[in-house]
């Protein structure tokens, strides 16, 4: 128990200090799973949005299938991206492995069908209440989705963050696919796996402490966003 | 908003490309190792001395060294520099490798709890005080990945009369992970870990455990170092990965090898010819 203690003081200092290896971590983080959200929320939310608003045969798969992939594993994910980016993968002559864009990539196949399968369910309740609307208003498809992820906005937020939240504590992913190489690919939930496997395990759960605080700060930020927003909107 | 999400997609996307060039700017190498020499903080002391003389910044994946060959074969690195003498002549042999060099060695020493449950604490052969362990009830806890570390210990067990697969997930725990985690585990549950002496001496989640059985030649662990074929691999960057070997196995990088330790402790000797 005495670890907990010891982590909290550490995590507190390398804070404090300002750190510079946690500072880069820290904002390769950032950089690389609040890059893999906006891709992924421009992929995903036009094809949720389209998909709740559209009747097609099949439709029931799609939408299991959707529901399905949000529980993809991380490392399963980087299994299959490494074997793609790897130099006898086929897309090997990008020379993309072991760098901050193969784990972007990794992390965006990761979140993608979350915020797809969110934002569709998101939508078609919306759209529900429009519908008699956008057939009087006679507005054409994709009118419709960009009107309706318009209005949906502050719940598509929620939707963006939990495929961030999803994203910046996976390990498995970024594991394989960035290599944990040091001042390269090194962000935090693999520095804290090794840490651990160092068996330092005071200093694995302040580098613990500090990524929650970070999710935290991000989602505290979106929030105030959020609430500023709304009072705007309805002024 | 619309303006907002506009200009947060292009970030993403410029972050996105920016991120890929990054890596070429500099004169870079990967090299594919194991955890052992990494946990042990052997790179963070070598490579920033090589970057001074020769300005090649060194990327190291540690991995097992089963991963790190397998990633090898499939290109991705430039130099490999692993522990497991036959898998990495086999390398060679396929012609995926240039040439092997002998680079230095430790020791792997059998760990376990303080009590020592088998008995076997100060035996100096260790097929002997596997074979006890095995018959003694108490726990042992394997890699079972494949690392150059589980090769040499399934080789230690084949000299014995004992098959541990027939005790798998009872007294024999395969944890399928790297030398640090196995640790973990075995100090977790009072399990004897065979472990390289270089990661135990670094390792600091040790409890009551303490080196039981060390001093078998049969315990000697040797570190290769070869640079990836450049006529397999076209993407290999010959000319700083031959430079990288060349300088481990030149006078000033087995200088540097046999200089590090910690806790005043040296936990590699070289030993290139």
């Amino acid at each position: 128990m005495q670890d907990f203690g010891e982590a909290f003081g550490l995590a507190l200092s390398l804070v404090a200090s300002g750190d510079a290896d946690l500072v880069e971590i820290v904002a390769l983080s950032l950089r690389v799973s609040l890059s893999a959200t906006g891709l992924a929320c421009l992929i995903g939310l036009p094809v949720g949005a389209l998909v709740a608003i559209t009747r097609f045969p099949g439709r029931n798969a799609v939408l299991i299938l959707f529901n399905a992939l949000m529980g993809l594993p991380p490392v399963v994910v980087g299994l299959l991206v490494y074997l793609h980016l790897s130099r006898a993968g086929p897309l090997g002559f990008l020379g993309l492995l072991y760098t901050p864009t193969a784990m972007i990539i990794a992390q965006t196949i990761l979140i993608t069908p979350i915020v797809m399968a969110l934002s569709r369910q998101v939508i078609e309740d919306l759209h529900a209440e429009y519908a008699d609307q956008f057939r009087s208003l006679v507005l054409s498809r994709w009118q419709q989705v960009s009107a309706l992820i318009w209005d949906a906005r502050f719940s598509l937020l929620t939707v963006g963050l939990a495929g961030f939240g999803r994203a910046v504590a996976e390990v498995g992913a970024v594991m394989i696919v960035g290599g944990n190489i040091d001042h390269l690919t090194r962000v935090m939930t693999t520095a804290i796996a090794l840490e651990t496997s160092k068996g330092d395990l005071a200093l694995a759960l302040a580098l613990g402490l500090v990524l929650m605080v970070i999710a935290l700060g991000v989602n505290a930020l979106v929030q105030s966003l959020r609430m500023t927003a709304v009072r705007h909107a309805y002024a | 908003m619309t303006f907002n999400l506009r200009f947060g997609v292009t970030t993403a996307l410029a972050l996105a490309l920016s991120a890929g060039l990054v890596s070429a700017q500099d004169k870079s190498i990967i090299v594919q190792s194991t955890t052992s020499t990494a946990n042990s903080g052997l790179y963070d002391y070598l490579l920033p001395i090589f970057a001074e003389q020769t300005g090649i910044q060194v990327n190291v994946v540690a991995v097992g060294t089963g991963q790190a060959i397998k990633n090898a074969r499939n290109c991705d690195g430039d130099v490999l520099l692993v522990h497991a003498k036959p898998a990495e002549e086999q390398f060679v042999a396929d012609g995926m490798g240039v040439e092997r060099f002998d680079l230095m060695y430790n020791d792997f020493v059998i760990v376990g709890p303080n009590e020592d449950p088998a008995g076997v604490a100060g035996m100096t052969d260790a097929q002997d005080s596997l074979e006890k362990i095995a018959g003694s009830g108490a726990l042992f806890a394997s890699r079972g990945d494949d690392s150059g570390t589980h090769k040499k210990e399934m080789l230690l067990w084949a000299d014995t009369d004992v098959n541990p697969a027939d005790g798998s997930g009872e007294w024999y725990r395969e944890t399928g992970s790297g030398m640090g985690a196995t640790l973990n585990a075995g100090v977790g549950m009072d399990a004897y870990v065979m472990t390289d002496r270089a990661t135990w001496i670094s390792f600091e989640n040790k409890g009551d455990f303490e080196i039981q059985v060390e001093g078998d030649e049969d315990l000697f662990n040797q570190y290769g170092v070869i640079l990836v074929n450049p006529e397999k691999c076209e993407n290999v960057d010959a000319e700083s990965g031959q430079a990288f070997v060349d300088w481990l196995i030149s006078d000033a990088g087995q200088q540097a090898i046999g200089d590090y330790k910690l806790n005043g402790q040296q936990l590699f000797f070289p030993n290139a010819e």
